[in-house]
């Protein structure tokens, strides 16, 4: 069975004026299928406005679809019998830590969703504490969460997810209000979720490096899904990845460049540390010759 | 910092009165202040008051904590010391002005001292002692009876702890819009209070912005997160009562009967009465 499944998929926002009258209507996700595998990591690119957040909160059944259907581990989620097991199949992430957590104390947040659906207490804490365990926050269990940095209170929000035991963790843009650190530590944590704890992941974010690991990335622009493949294969598409509006690494621009120079580099290059070693490996070889 | 002030008051220490539940800090300095409504003589307040410095005794904190509250409502003390003083009707003793001091006006202001005194240390023991959150959980459960009059006590309990959570981070915010305005050259310090009243308005139309924006993502947050109101929900630290509660009510029952009863005694029955 796929975890994520959406058939064609559509949302519209509608304003309306004073008088209740429609005003305008965008089309936020626009007739969107895709499938997600159990385990899978996925990433979604895509510049400000493209319909990312609007797509993850039809996972986590925030929103329902105005035309189209989605099911999450099989379960439609416009059926409201349905509602609360897809929220806790499907946990989310949002991209504000501080407008997450609920709890004075990192234990008490982590413990509220198991709270919410009705764990015994001791189980609360059995669950507690594995999943500060799994994101590396468990010291930290007493401080209040004004006293942590941005990269730890995301973790905690993560932890406060995996409390639910999910099957899924959507992440919308969990990494945006952070610096370069509190970035890693998120994505490392992230990444050991999918690997250690099999649990899909859908990444959503518009940092391409964050990417890389992922098992395949879609990127939106209009509400519709632009490109889909293996990162390396969507990042070797530079010119395409431009059009699409979205910050593509000074490095891979570079190598992309090299690479239309004619240096056999191989494509989608996303790290400086690659292109040294490809180009240190090109330079012995030239000096072999 | 602001986001290192504690809310409420609490001193963090191991006490005995720190561990008790909050349900008995609550009840307990409900019933200490009606005690201290009660007593018609002076050997009630005196006990009240040998009560209350065994409470804070055992409390751990620091005397000064405690007359740190009373310094905010200082001035409420001394008006309604002064009114107390020169408005009672009775034998005059001093007469200045128009005003005069009478016997009575004595006794009853400093009746009023006492009390007022006594009822302020005794609640900031309660709020010294205890967190706000467990203050929170132990109202929630107090009042839980409520419910059948269709009070929705668990929502205004889950209010009051996000508002808590919620006082720093916004604190944080107007500080940060403030230093904004500053360095656009906003002058929040000077001019008459309409002036300074008006310099305050571009501080909060973006702080209640940003408050509602929270407020929206949070609720969001915690539908996530299945939250769907008290009905089913179990709690990570439920209040148990455990046997040195049992033993504080004992106390606090034993204190009420004594208190009241030799309070209330005609024998020491204050003169005018
Ligand atoms: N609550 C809303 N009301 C009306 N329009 C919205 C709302 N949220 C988003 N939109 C519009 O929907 C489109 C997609 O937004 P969003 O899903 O937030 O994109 P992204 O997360 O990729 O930045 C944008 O054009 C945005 O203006
Ligand atoms: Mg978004």
């Amino acid at each position: 069975m796929k975890m994520i499944k959406t058939d064609k998929l559509t949302y519209e926002y509608i304003r309306r004026d004073d008088d209740g009258n429609v005003e305008g209507i965008t089309t936020a996700v626009d007739n969107v299928s895709l499938d997600v595998d159990a385990g899978e990591f996925i990433a979604i690119l895509g510049h400000n406005g493209s319909g990312k957040s609007t797509l993850a909160k039809h996972i986590n059944a925030i929103l329902n679809p105005t035309h189209g259907t989605v099911w999450v581990d099989g379960k439609d989620t416009s059926d409201e019998a349905n509602l609360w097991d897809i929220r806790q199949t499907a946990g989310m992430v949002f991209q504000n830590p501080d407008n997450q957590i609920i709890g004075q104390v990192v234990e008490e947040d982590v413990g509220f969703g198991p709270e919410n659906i009705g764990i015994p207490t001791r189980q609360i804490w059995e669950r507690v504490e594995e999943s500060l365990r799994a994101v590396g926050m468990y010291e930290y269990r007493k401080y209040s969460p004004n006293k942590l940095s941005g990269g730890q209170k995301q973790r905690v929000s993560i932890a406060g997810v995996l409390a639910m035991h999910p099957k899924c963790i959507v992440l919308d843009e969990p990494t945006a209000m952070l610096d370069p650190n509190g970035r890693k530590e998120v994505i490392r944590a992230v990444r050991a979720l999918n690997d250690v704890e099999k649990i899909t992941v859908v990444l959503i974010t518009h940092y391409m490096e964050e990417t890389i690991h992922a098992d395949r990335v879609f990127v939106m622009d209009r509400g519709k899904i632009a490109m889909e493949g293996a990162p390396r294969e969507v990042f070797s598409q530079v010119d395409k990845l431009k059009e699409l509006r979205l910050d593509v690494p000074q490095v891979t621009l570079l190598a992309y460049e090299l690479q239309k120079r004619g240096l056999q580099l191989p494509n989608g290059i996303l790290t400086v540390q690659e292109l040294t070693q490809e180009l240190s490996r090109i330079l012995a070889e030239r000096e072999r010759k | 910092m602001l986001r290192d002030i504690t809310l409420g008051q609490f001193y963090p220490t191991e006490s005995c009165i720190h561990r008790l539940d909050p349900r008995v800090k609550l009840g307990g300095t409900m019933l200490y202040i009606i005690s201290l409504f009660c007593f018609k003589n002076a050997a009630g307040y005196l006990l009240a008051a040998l009560f209350l410095a065994l409470v804070v005794r055992l409390s751990k904190v620091p005397f000064r904590f405690m007359v740190k509250g009373m310094k905010s409502i200082l001035f409420l003390l001394l008006i309604t010391v002064g009114f107390n003083l020169f408005l009672t009707p009775g034998t005059p003793l001093v007469s200045l002005w128009k005003l005069q001091i009478t016997r009575e006006g004595i006794i009853l202001a400093a009746t009023m001292a006492v009390r007022l005194s006594l009822l302020i240390i005794g609640s900031s023991v309660m709020t010294l002692t205890t967190t706000p959150n467990h203050l929170t959980d132990g109202m929630e459960k107090m009042l839980r009876p409520l419910k059948i009059f269709r009070l929705p006590v668990h929502e205004v309990a889950m209010m009051m702890s996000i508002a808590l959570r919620f006082i720093p981070i916004l604190l944080e915010e107007t500080d940060r819009i403030m230093k904004a305005q500053i360095a656009r050259g906003a002058d929040f310090e000077s001019g008459n209070l309409f002036k300074r009243a008006k310099a305050m308005v571009p501080l909060l139309v973006p702080l209640f912005i940003s408050a509602f924006r929270r407020a929206n993502d949070l609720a969001m947050a915690m539908e996530a997160r299945c939250y769907r109101g008290g009905e089913g929900r179990t709690k990570m630290k439920p209040l148990l009562y455990t046997r040195a509660d049992y033993l504080a009510y004992g106390v606090l029952v034993f204190y009420m009967v004594f208190s009241i009863t030799a309070g209330r005694n005609t024998f020491y029955v204050l003169p005018w009465k």
